[in-house]
């Protein structure tokens, strides 16, 4: 059996779904960024794989760009972490609950 | 043969994903970080069976080294302790595996109804030339616009990490 797009796009999908499961039932902050960068991979695959299905390469460049703005938002959202980390020694997102009381 | 691989990153990836999120053995950040290079790994590995030569090295560099090195950096500066096992709370737990199991409900879905174009793949080569081309003529722009973002999440970085936040 030859691997068509739908192939590739169940992986992405489950891929994605477990993603989203991590961000929504962990509770540490690195893990719920992995579980980001996990997300945004998913979306990459399925982009790769329409791009090579419909013979156009406009789908890669976005994945390029998508590769650089993950990049800068893994540094900025690590760089928050260790400022709240700093401030209240602590990586839970059940401990940061400044703003509901 | 290109099945035998389809299916082993496919595997490789998705098992891996999962023991990302959920580890039976391991609550630890560090562990998930590992297997979180291994999905990227064989994601890469997806990304030259569709051809896309250079996505999958720039997914190599950028991923498994420059974004995950930077979280481990991260994981190693805050020190976290044997991370003492929290209870999930089972309404929590609940509502996730609910709104996941939705979402891949209508993807599977829309991916049933949807006409996706027959079988045979394209010629095409996501090679470096073809995509350096594209990217200096007709995504120019973007690429600048991108430029000035990596800066100010540089800028941005430098400041947040200041020892006294103002």
């Amino acid at each position: 059996m030859n691997v068509g797009l739908e192939h590739y796009l169940v992986v992405s999908a489950v891929l994605f779904a477990l993603g989203l499961l991590g961000v929504l039932v962990r509770r540490n902050l690195l893990v719920i960024y992995m579980s980001l960068e996990l997300m945004l991979n998913a979306a990459n695959l399925a982009l790769v794989a329409f791009s090579r299905f419909n013979n156009n390469l406009d789908g890669q460049v976005f994945v390029f760009f998508i590769i650089t703005v993950a990049a800068a938002e893994v540094a900025v959202g690590l760089a928050l972490i260790v400022a709240l980390y700093r401030k209240h020694q602590t990586a839970h997102v059940e401990d940061l609950t400044l703003m509901k009381d | 043969m290109t099945e035998f691989f389809f299916y082993f990153f496919a595997a490789a990836a998705l098992i891996c994903g999962l023991l990302v999120i959920a580890n039976p053995f391991s609550q630890n950040p560090v562990t998930s970080a590992m297997f979180l290079v291994l999905t990227i790994a064989s994601l890469a590995g997806l990304f030259v069976l569709l051809h896309a030569f250079f996505l999958a090295a720039v997914q190599v560099l950028v991923y498994a080294g420059a974004v995950m090195v930077l979280f481990l950096f991260v994981i190693m500066l805050l020190d976290l302790k044997a991370e003492e096992r929290r209870k999930l709370k089972r309404l929590g737990l609940a509502g996730g595996v609910l709104v996941v199991g939705s979402i891949l409900g209508i993807f599977f879905a829309s991916l049933a109804r949807s006409p996706l174009p027959a079988g045979e793949p394209s010629t095409l080569e996501g090679s470096t030339i073809e995509l350096g081309k594209r990217l200096f003529t007709q995504y120019l722009l973007p690429f600048e616009v991108v430029s000035v973002l990596l800066l100010v999440a540089m800028v941005g970085v430098v400041l947040l990490s200041k020892k006294d936040l103002k």
